[in-house]
């Protein structure tokens, strides 16, 4: 990462620090001077939109842990003391709670992106690997998050994902047992749920620090998907980055606000607002929105541990992903087939989403399946066959010639040396 | 190749089916119109009047079964809420009786109730609400306006982000309280201690003998006395009882939005001027 | 970048300003909530008052009450205590002021100004010592007062300090009797 600073101590005392921690030219390796392919477009602005967001959510985090107490007896209490008492503490809870929605909005957007311009393929394939890590520690944390409220749906949401533990055959019963620390989701269970709350997300810190070091061992992907070959292919990540993605999270804290200060209810059930009670179950138990797909492929196989064995195979699949497809080529721009069959298969998501929401009945269930097997058809089936039957397009020679071909000629691409003089 | 795009074709119109079939199955959910609320929108404030009103039916009417255990008497003066006097909340304050202790005797006694004071239960716990109320439990009303919403089904949940429709509480509350009917409709067995109401979510009738009835509750301000306004009252005054910081939200909400464009706006043009020599 | 060696600022030096200091203004803005989070709450703020029952309270009798999660001693003083105390000289006092809430700021440490209005046997103080917050003992030291085992300060029968570390008198809370023999504090 610290290859790519221009940086040169000047001071003495830069100078002597350089000499003993170069930490200056690791930041400005990385952030500062990196060399970034200058075609990307606002798509490639997420992965600074999730910095972002998960710096927000540790921060309101951090601080509702301080007026907030896990326990059966409080926890429910002590949330609406919160909302009800505590210095801007309604804001910083609504924040909290929509930023867990925000993050899987713009984390949705960036896998989604990563399929499309194959950003998964080779060199990028751990970038991608441990982007489904932090995936996975991103749901688990939401998760016991949304059982801390202690309300109706927390209680339920987190009875019935406990129990899907004990699918697992000889056991699973102990496994179960194990996580709760009891009999039934209780006390050690909440206070558990809280503690590795609070931890994991600076776990998911950790891994998106990897994240970064490794595409930008790699070099970033681009929209061309053809690496970048000479310096007029790239710009130095500041100001050009810093500021394209600085505008992007001010976009994306526009819908944020609309929804923590105008909509702050509407990404939670209602049912929430209720205290847990471990002797009524709700008439209709969902999860949160994020989750809603892998519920519905959860609930579209007709058995205990097939169900939950799906679940978590719809995602061990994306770790596997680089080498299912086996094009030759990155971006879906030149693939014409995959194009259409990525459009399905996010539709196909959607609709899984859709049907998770719905009553686990009649034709809601048959429509399930089929989305569910199409889901890993996309994966094990299409993918591999696409990359042999596709015939791609001409790829550009170079980020400078598409992006010229795009602009229909234009200035010489000399001028990006110079970019800010007058 | 060509019959391989048909095909995924279909398939997407088939997807496409699937997605818009559902709204014809499940039962017939009962309909809750949308009413005129002055706290609805990016601007929407309450009524203070209306909220002394809601809360005078609290008092008079709901609070002999529904407690109100996360509202203070202190919250009547507070900003943004039915603008009692810091005075006048204490007033109300001491009309109530709270038990206080334990004394140096090591037993409880009952005060006046001060600011700092929550309402007091009307039932000591839930069982003794239970066994007064023929085996029904009287919600608390702090959260209740947050706490139940008819489902809105697609695409009106689209629409609801985007229409900031967050009044779903409120309206069920008013329909519910407008929805008794002497009569139920023929197939519609009514059991002993049950009442017909069409707008209760959970079943066709409900324990909870229809509340309200014309001038059962005395406004001195000149606001009809019907039943159709103390519902709407009754039902603002939760709303405000459940997020009473709701007034702020929506101001400091706009200046968060009004700093963001503006915010937003100067930066998309430094990020013109610093991209202007760059094909990209 | 933007720092060049032209006389006046160019319309895109102003833009890069003007964003950072809209900028600026945003971030300032954001960070209040985050810090007043850790102010006292609505609820904590609003436990302002008590009310005790002081008629069990036998002269040379004391009690001790919680206010705002602090130990409020009422001592019913006896006559002696009382004398002792208004014999002391203003001058002989290492602070002078009453350090009473019902008071003005400016009111010298008298026993009259120490002790309720028109009740001089009763004596109502925050318990806690001056100095670094500890809780003084009672009826005890070298003034027949308060003793705090700390750092040794000694308060006389009137909750003045008289000899050791701490700067003040031991603080009289706002309060009032509400009725022949019961006091409300705060």
């Amino acid at each position: 990462m610290a290859g790519h600073s221009n940086y040169v101590p000047q001071s003495a005392a830069a100078k002597w620090l350089e000499s003993r921690l170069p930490v200056i030219s690791l930041i400005r390796g990385s952030f500062v001077d990196f060399p970034t392919p200058k075609n990307l477009n606002y798509w490639w602005t997420f992965g600074g939109i999730l910095f972002f967001v998960l710096v927000a959510q540790l921060l309101t985090g951090i601080v509702l842990a301080m007026h907030y107490t896990a326990s059966t007896a409080a926890g429910f209490d002590s949330v609406e003391h919160i909302m009800r008492n505590v210095n801007f503490g309604w804001m910083l809870r609504y924040l909290h709670s929509n930023g867990a929605s925000m993050f899987f909005i713009a984390v949705y957007i960036h896998m989604f992106r990563g399929m499309y311009y194959g950003s998964y393929k080779a060199p990028r394939e751990i970038s991608w690997i441990l982007g489904v890590i932090i995936f996975l520690i991103m749901m688990a944390t939401a998760f016991m998050g949304y059982v801390l409220p202690w309300g109706q749906m927390s209680f339920w949401g987190a009875t019935v994902i406990t129990n899907l533990f004990s699918a697992i055959p000889l056991v699973g019963e102990e496994i179960r047992t194990f996580l709760w620390g009891g009999f039934s989701v209780d006390n050690p269970t909440l206070k558990r749920f809280f503690s590795l709350h609070y931890l994991l997300p600076f776990m998911i810190f950790g891994v998106a620090l990897l994240h970064v070091w490794a595409f930008h061992t790699s070099g970033n992907n681009n929209p061309t998907g053809v690496e970048p070959k000479s310096k007029q292919d790239t710009v130095p990540f500041h100001p050009y980055y810093t500021m394209k993605d600085l505008f992007a999270v001010i976009v994306f804290m526009i819908l944020f606000a609309w929804f923590a200060f105008y909509v702050p209810n509407y990404m939670g059930h209602p049912d929430n607002y209720i205290e847990a009670n471990p002797l009524v179950t709700p008439a209709h138990i969902v999860p949160e929105w994020y989750f809603l797909p892998f519920y519905a492929i959860l609930r579209a196989i007709p058995d205990k541990l097939g169900g939950v064995v799906a679940m978590f195979g719809s995602i061990a699949v994306l770790f596997v992903l680089p080498w299912l497809d086996t094009s030759k080529v990155r971006s879906g721009t030149f693939r014409p087939l995959f194009k259409q069959f990525f459009w399905i298969f996010g539709a196909v998501c959607v609709g899984l989403g859709y049907l998770g929401a719905q009553p686990a009945e009649g034709i809601y269930v048959i429509m399930a399946r089929i989305l569910t097997a199409y889901y890993f058809a996309h994966f094990l089936i299409i993918l591999p066959l696409l990359g042999f039957l596709e015939k791609p397009k001409p790829l550009p020679a170079s980020i400078s010639e598409a992006v010229l071909a795009k602009s229909g000629g234009g200035q010489p691409a000399g001028a990006v040396a110079a970019p800010d003089t007058k | 190749m060509k019959r391989m795009v048909g095909t995924v074709r279909t398939l997407a119109a088939v997807a496409g089916l699937v997605l818009a079939g559902p709204v014809l199955a499940a039962g017939e959910p009962p309909h809750i119109e949308k009413q005129q609320w002055s706290f609805s929108g990016p601007f929407g404030t309450y009524d203070p009047a209306q909220l002394q009103r809601g809360f005078k039916i609290y008092r008079e009417v709901c609070s002999g079964c529904h407690s109100m255990r996360f509202v203070a008497f202190r919250n009547l003066a507070q900003p943004g809420g039915p603008g009692f006097s810091e005075e006048e909340a204490k007033a109300i304050a001491a009309e109530y009786t709270v038990e206080d202790g334990p004394n140096d005797d090591g037993d409880m006694y009952e005060r006046p109730g001060i600011l700092a004071d929550h309402f007091p239960s009307p039932f000591p716990n839930e069982q003794a609400a239970r066994a007064a109320n023929g085996g029904a439990y009287p919600p608390d009303f702090s959260l209740l306006a947050k706490a139940r919403a008819a489902h809105r089904g697609f695409p009106n949940f689209v629409f609801d982000a985007f229409t900031q429709y967050q009044e779903q509480g409120p309206d069920y509350i008013y329909a519910l309280l407008t929805g008794y009917e002497e009569e139920a409709p023929e197939g519609v067995e009514v059991p002993v201690g049950q009442y017909y109401n069409h707008s209760f979510l959970a079943a066709n009738t409900l324990a909870m003998a229809p509340p309200l009835s014309e001038e059962l509750v005395e406004y001195t301000d000149g606001t009809p006395m019907t039943v159709d306004q103390y519902a709407r009252d009754v039902a603002a005054f939760m709303m405000w009882a459940a997020e009473p910081h709701l007034e702020d939200r929506k101001k400091i909400g706009f200046r968060v939005m009004a700093f963001l464009i503006i915010f937003g706006s100067l930066l998309y043009f430094t990020k013109q001027k610093i991209w202007r020599n760059v094909d990209h | 970048m933007a720092q060049q060696d032209t006389v006046e600022p160019t319309r895109r030096d102003f833009l890069y300003i003007a964003t950072g200091a809209v900028g600026a203004v945003g971030a300032g803005a954001l960070v209040w909530p985050f810090i007043d989070q850790m102010n006292p709450d609505a609820s904590a703020l609003a436990l302002a008052s008590i009310e005790v029952d002081v008629s069990a309270v036998e002269e040379g009798q004391s009690i001790t009450v919680k206010w705002r999660g602090k130990p409020v001693f009422i001592r019913h003083r006896t006559a002696e205590e009382v004398e002792e105390a208004k014999s002391v000289a203003l001058d002989d006092l290492p602070d002078q002021l009453a350090r009473n809430s019902n008071l003005p700021a400016d009111a010298t440490a008298t026993d009259e100004h120490r002790a309720a209005p028109e009740k001089e046997p009763w004596l109502v103080m925050v318990g806690i010592c001056t100095h670094l917050g500890c809780v003084p003992l009672g009826q005890q030291g070298d003034f027949g007062g308060w003793f705090c085992p700390c750092h040794g300060s000694h308060y006389d029968t009137a909750g003045r300090i008289r000899k050791g570390p701490a700067p003040e008198n031991l603080l009289v809370p706002p309060y009032e009797f509400t009725a022949d023999q019961t006091i409300t504090i705060g």
